[in-house]
């Protein structure tokens, strides 16, 4: 046996998804397709709020949807009957998606020609938030029964989003729920978030939704 | 459970160490690992045995983890204190305006091998 070396290594665990991520983010810029990595628990209407922005968006921009499941391809039916191109992509168990498992389902997809992509990652507020997935730009939903204390529970998803959706106000009022603590427990951690309360089932707030990523879109391409 | 992913993703940077370095075998890998890093040690451990035994380079290999305390400093009153312990507000001043000094890493520190 040839004697035993020690090597310095010093990178962080997930450096290499970082890595792939960042080159992944380059080549969608280049190509002018914008990815939104949408992240939420399992139940706050991530579904429900894509089926209606579809709705409103088709017209004016190309969509496709790729949804992150452990198993089953249901959403990927509900978006598709929405208009959106859109492939199911199963994680096998895992968790939450990274860099790679992004890249192979948006070659599956297909993305010539589209202005904006979302990826429906994994309904979970933890590991889906440790992961970068080579995205543009973070969207995180919270619905209203949830409470407005998950920014103190989980904060490194609410770190790392640039914008929260605060789901299902018309609800609100049945539930425990105040949307300024909410804003001050997400200010806490992250100032710079912008923070939009919708009802996909009413429409309220729906537009400034809209305007945002119309927005994003705009910047991104330019 | 992503103490899975990150296991996968550990060994695709080993396996690139070990190329780079022309190694056979890796027998210890040293992970710093910061106590609000979010990563379980003990599954981590459970994970990193299941998955490294089924690489050539790193069969049999051991995973060291040495805990890294998570330390936050005020930026208002400039002290430090345990982050476990008192969170996000200061202690010492009640300021909110903190920071996280150490304490989330998961860095993979040496490897030993030949």
């Amino acid at each position: 046996m040839d004697r035993i070396k020690v090597i310095e290594v010093k990178e962080d665990v997930l450096a290499n998804n970082d890595r792939a991520a960042q080159a992944l983010r380059d080549r969608l810029h280049d190509q002018g397709t914008m990815l939104v990595n949408l992240m939420s628990s399992p139940g706050s209407g991530k579904t429900t709020l894509l089926a209606a922005t579809l709705d409103a968006l088709r017209d004016e921009l190309a969509i496709g949807v790729m949804e992150a499941d452990v198993d089953s391809d249901v959403d990927a039916y509900t978006v598709q009957r929405h208009g959106a191109k859109a492939v199911q992509l199963h994680t096998g168990g895992m968790c939450h998606l990274d860099a790679a498992m992004t890249e192979q389902g948006l070659r599956e997809l297909g993305i010539e020609g589209l202005d904006l992509v979302f990826l429906e990652n994994v309904g979970n507020l933890i590991c889906p938030a440790e992961f970068d997935t080579g995205a543009a730009r973070k969207v995180m939903i919270l619905s209203t029964p949830e409470g407005h204390d998950k920014p103190l529970k989980y904060p490194l998803m609410f770190e790392v989003s640039d914008l929260v959706i605060v789901s299902k106000m018309d609800v609100a009022q049945h539930f425990d729920f105040s949307l300024g603590e909410l804003e001050k427990n997400v200010r806490l951690r992250n100032p710079n978030a912008t923070i939009l309360p919708v009802s996909a089932k009413t429409g309220e707030g729906m537009d400034a939704w809209y305007e945002w990523l119309r927005r994003e879109v705009r910047q991104w391409k330019a | 459970m992503h103490e899975l992913g990150i296991v996968f993703h550990m060994i695709d940077t080993l396996e690139e160490v070990g190329r780079a370095n022309e190694l056979t075998s890796i027998t210890k890998v040293t992970l710093n690992l910061g106590e609000v890093s979010g990563v379980l040690p003990d599954y981590l451990l459970d994970c990193w045995r299941w998955a490294a035994d089924r690489t050539d380079l790193l069969a049999g290999a051991q995973l060291e983890v040495v805990q890294i305390d998570a330390v936050t400093v005020c930026n208002a009153c400039g002290r430090t204190y345990g982050t476990i312990e008192h969170g996000k507000v200061c202690p010492h001043c009640g300021s909110p305006d903190t920071v996280l000094l150490r304490g989330n890493e998961a860095e993979i520190d040496t490897i030993e091998g030949w």
